[in-house]
């Protein structure tokens, strides 16, 4: 977090003696790019994918106007990030879709990438856009995978099969067979984690790929991994040859360099990053927003994108009436807390941000509050949230003992609720949008 | 089989992939900065990270002015004593008993299989082992906990989906008391580390252990995996500033991964590393030890 600051400092610092002077030098060049290079490493893209890539950019670099800019660290950091964007990707690439139904979709990895949870994401996706998936349990090797899958399945409302530890291959085919009968038209495959060079499990994965020959096939990488990645990756694609990568656990505050290096190394797309625990959290792949990422520039697009995704429109013309009216309840104050819930924690918001905000800790914003005044109001009866004023000392305290707080907690949310009520009144209409919007900002 | 013959087994890939660099640059030569500079690249290729690395052949160089050293086949015990050195620092106790140990990390690092493990290794040995299925998160998460415990034979304190972990914690600290357990293991559910509620609840499994089972020498274990990159340094600092770790431990190192990051762990942390996972099946798991560690990889 915040390292975009700390790579453009040095970068500037490199290039601020030499004021006015046409083009970079190769010296200044290489000096500027050993701190690009550190920053890659530090961001675990893999060295040799790191090497190449300097060896690329400082080509481009040389002879560019660079210095004409009053700022030449970031016009570096410009070129850096282009570049890097390039090699991943440009643009965000999406599911193949099978001819004849169903698709059939299989995802590998190691243990622990966390593919069964991304198997339920991307069955609630998919269901979200209409399809009828159906998850099929094909780890027979972990304690409890097949169940796992399965309390997954019911939480996204898909299809689910499993045939306890007979071979995977049967399970997949029999699944496909009845997914067919079923008229469902995405079959997604778990398979067990395993390492890439256990020749038995990778045999396996072959096997069951020669079977159900699936429209894609996609790995599945933790985005925290080092500079393993690549090797893993590799192995994969060549038994496999896979059609695409899922990096999981982008919610961390890892830069993810093994998206670079992966791409950099099979060649194969990142359609889909994980980027939280919900089963709606799941996004395309940005190669752009990657990139900042990577360089430790925040992520301020993912975060509008976001934010407007989930204010849903309706509620807030509700709120508008009320506040109008002059009627502004509890229940009104539980929507605007919710609704930046869905947003993502306050820390989610934080990592996303560059510069000094992205510099805040989690622990300088009280998250937890947000909890607490949700149980709070959750504790107060229909009427008291629609009638503040019914809320006198004995329901206070029945209300603490509710929601397990103390009186004082209770009192403090009461008379933060008044002043949210009064800032309220005294806003006009259109600028509440924007007041709603930037409370928390 | 002894340690140094399990972990060569398991890590024979790590072996080779870092022992073939390192070959190829421990060479008759003279030492000289491209000497340095290969083995930066095979320092860094192995997690080590650039800040580790950069110590480790600044520390090399005045080693090898000191002893005189020409060859760079000769530096190679010298960079083996740094590693060692390093690694060294903090020497796991042995258990006292009773104990509890909370196991966390972040999300897959392998916390229930190593627990699985330990339960099997702790019966072993003769001691009277409790299970506490605190991640009442991950759909399933304590069925896998089960399986292993019924493998082990050992109680296993559960509760439902979604129940508040230190009430489950709570539980299994008077099961323990009750059969007078040697060790109680405490099964956490994987967060990243950057989630401030997540980490709340930790510390409140910490209160309770500290106030409802005070005479237990209590350890706080955070697992990372083998195959993690630099975010290992980050996941390390955040645990511990939400609840003072007292060890770490490393698993999946049976792959190709080097687990490099152990090193820039033990020179930036005061931490006992204690366990090596190299594999699924319960013995797969490994006390640490410095040397041996180092001569398996290099």
């Amino acid at each position: 977090m915040g390292m975009f600051s700390g790579l453009g400092e040095k970068l500037n610092h490199i290039f601020s003696k030499l004021a006015h002077r046409g083009k970079l030098t190769e010296l200044e060049i290489k000096q500027a790019m050993r701190e690009v290079r550190v920053a890659l490493l530090e961001a675990d893209v893999n060295f040799v994918v790191a090497k190449d890539f300097i060896n690329k950019v400082s080509e481009k670099a040389v002879g560019e106007d660079i210095l004409k800019s009053l700022t030449p660290g970031q016009q570096v950091i410009k070129i850096v990030k282009d570049e890097l964007v390039a090699l991943m990707g440009s643009t965000n690439q999406k599911l193949e879709v099978a001819p004849s139904p169903p698709t059939v979709i299989m995802l590998c990895g190691l243990q622990g990438a966390g593919k069964t949870t991304m198997c339920g994401k991307l069955g609630f996706l998919l269901k979200k856009q209409g399809k009828k998936p159906m998850l099929v349990a094909c780890d027979i090797y972990r304690p409890a995978a097949i169940n796992q899958l399965k309390v997954v399945a019911g939480n996204a409302n898909v299809d689910f099969y499993e045939k306890g530890t007979q071979s995977p291959v049967k399970t997949a085919l029999e699944a496909i067979e009845l997914a067919k009968r079923k008229g469902l038209d995405t079959v997604i495959i778990d398979t067990a984690g395993r390492l890439q060079i256990n020749a038995e499990l990778m045999q396996e994965l072959e096997e069951i790929k020669k079977a159900v020959k699936p429209t894609e096939i996609l790995l599945t990488v933790d985005a925290m991994t080092g500079q393993e990645a690549v090797n893993v990756a590799k192995e994969f694609d060549d038994k496999l040859n896979i059609t695409g990568v899922i990096l999981t656990k982008l919610d961390g505050d890892t830069r993810g360099g093994a998206a670079l290096s992966i791409k950099a190394v099979t060649g194969k797309p990142i359609k889909f990053s994980g980027i939280g625990e919900k089963l709606g959290d799941l996004e395309p792949f940005h190669p752009d927003r990657m990139a900042s990422r990577i360089l430790g520039m925040g992520d301020v697009l993912t975060l509008i994108e976001k934010a407007q995704e989930s204010v849903n429109e309706e509620q807030m013309k509700k709120l508008e009436e009320n506040i109008r009216k002059n009627t502004f309840t509890f229940d009104d104050f539980l929507v605007q807390f919710e609704q930046l819930s869905k947003i993502g924690s306050l820390s989610d918001i934080l990592a996303m941000l560059p510069g000094t905000m992205g510099k805040f800790k989690p622990e300088d914003i009280d998250e937890s509050r947000v909890k607490v005044y949700k149980a709070i109001i959750q504790s107060m009866t229909p009427k008291e949230r629609a009638n503040p004023d019914l809320i006198k000392a004995s329901q206070r305290k029945r209300i603490a003992k509710g929601s397990g707080t103390s009186i004082q907690e209770v009192n403090q949310l009461i008379k933060q609720f008044e002043q949210v009520k009064l800032m309220m009144k005294n806003q006009n209409n259109p600028r509440m949008k924007k007041l709603m919007g930037r409370r928390f900002f | 089989m002894g340690f140094f013959s399990r972990l060569f087994e398991g890590m024979k890939k790590t072996k080779k992939s870092f022992g073939e660099k390192l070959k190829y640059i421990f060479t008759g030569n003279d030492i000289d900065e491209d000497f340095y500079e290969e083995l930066e690249f095979v320092l860094v290729s192995s997690d080590i990270g650039v800040e580790t690395t950069e110590y480790i052949i600044d520390e090399l160089r005045e080693r090898a002015k000191k002893n005189k050293v020409k060859k760079t086949e000769d530096c190679k015990h010298l960079l083996k004593e740094i590693l060692v050195d390093i690694l060294s620092q903090n020497k796991p106790e042995k258990l006292g008993s009773p104990c509890v140990i909370m196991v966390l990390g972040v999300n897959g690092v392998g916390k229930t299989t190593t627990i699985g493990k330990l339960a099997k290794k702790f019966t072993d040995e003769g001691k009277k082992v409790v299970l506490a299925a605190a991640d009442t998160f991950r759909a399933a998460a304590s069925d896998q906990l089960e399986v292993w415990a019924n493998r082990a034979k050992v109680k296993v304190v559960t509760n439902e989906h979604g129940v508040d972990p230190a009430a489950v914690v709570y539980d299994s600290i008077q099961a323990a008391k009750a059969r007078n357990a040697d060790v109680l293991l405490i099964d956490t559910a994987g967060r990243l580390h950057n989630k401030a509620v997540l980490m709340e609840e930790l510390k409140k499994i910490s209160r309770v252990v500290n106030k409802e089972y005070p005479e237990a020498e209590y350890h706080k274990m955070v697992i990372v995996d083998g195959a993690t990159g630099q975010n290992a340094i980050s996941q390390v600092e955040l645990f511990n500033e939400a609840v003072e770790l007292t060890d770490v431990s490393i698993t999946k190192l049976d792959g190709t991964s080097k687990g490099g990051f152990l090193i820039s762990l033990a020179k930036d942390f005061d931490l006992a590393i204690r366990y090596v996972g190299v594999g699924e099946t319960a013995d797969d798991l490994l006390d640490f030890d410095p040397k041996e560690f180092v001569d398996a990889i290099l």
